[in-house]
């Protein structure tokens, strides 16, 4: 007996506090063998898939090289050797953070990736891309060099006009050092969590040539499928 | 370190510009584009590792 005909046959639980509501839903939507799936369809056996992985593989270099950088402070990573290779590797994660995130949207923009229900998985994606941009401009704002300043006084013009100079002031080291750190890494991880779990509830889209009737969408046969 | 890095390192530059016409684009920019455009296209031909045999 397969698990979703198992599933099938157990006796239906009355939800009746908010916590069972809500237990309910995600029992429901994210059931555990689609939060942690066995195979994937055979369709995710191409190099365009693994982009979105190389991304979040970028955000976790980028995130865990932050971390040291921020324990040690610019007197560290201006002047040391290692302080030196880790503000690389803090750098070159963005690099490839951006890149494989590009190459992720071109590939899913090409498969109409919105497909079947999936338009918040776009938008959280799309999301997840443009508060990354905020983040990688704080980043250069915290250069603490002559690029940095050229930056910020480049950006307080266009951030005045659009009227969010007063909170988002380029020039207030500290406040921008607070914004690249805490806030911006959290809102970065929040939507890039929820876009991952979009894509856990809905699954990786399917081509656009697929039949409905392929049986790796039907799941009647999923182990021959995912072979 | 490496006179070569120090070289560049040293290069307090805004970096070479490329321009066509109306359109202008710094070097670092366009190599990055065009490497995002490579592994697209790679991506698109290149065969897939079979992975490990399920039971």
């Amino acid at each position: 007996m397969s698990i979703r005909e198992e599933r099938k046959t157990e006796p239906v639980e009355e939800y009746y506090t908010w916590t069972g509501k809500a237990r309910g839903w995600l029992l429901k939507h994210l059931p555990a063998d689609k939060l942690l799936p066995q195979d994937q369809p055979s369709y995710v056996a191409s190099w365009i898939y693994v982009f979105g992985m190389g991304a979040i593989v970028s955000l976790v270099f980028i995130v865990v090289s932050g971390v040291v950088l921020s324990l040690n402070g610019p007197a560290w990573y201006h002047v040391s050797d290692f302080g030196h290779f880790v503000n690389s590797v803090h750098l070159w994660s963005v690099e490839l953070f951006f890149m494989t995130m590009v190459v992720h949207l071109w590939g899913k923009y090409w498969m109409a990736a919105w497909r079947g229900g999936r338009t918040l998985t776009w938008i959280t994606g799309m999301g997840a891309f443009l508060v990354s941009i905020v983040a990688a401009f704080t980043g250069y704002l915290l250069q603490t060099n002559f690029d940095s300043q050229w930056i910020a006084f480049e950006g307080k013009d266009a951030l005045n006009a659009s009227g969010i100079g007063a909170w988002f002031n380029v020039a207030n080291l500290g406040q921008i050092f607070g914004f690249h750190i805490v806030l911006l890494p959290l809102a970065v991880g929040a939507v890039v969590a929820l876009h991952v779990i979009l894509v856990r509830m809905h699954g990786v889209v399917p081509p656009i040539d697929a039949a409905e009737t392929d049986a790796q969408l039907s799941g009647t046969d999923r182990t021959e499928a995912t072979r | 370190m490496h006179p070569l890095i120090s070289y560049f390192a040293a290069q307090d530059s805004p970096g070479i510009y490329l321009g066509f016409g109306a359109f202008q684009i710094q070097l670092g920019n366009l190599i990055v584009i065009l490497v995002m455009i490579l592994l697209f296209v790679l991506a698109l031909f290149l065969p897939f590792p079979s992975g490990k045999k399920r039971p």
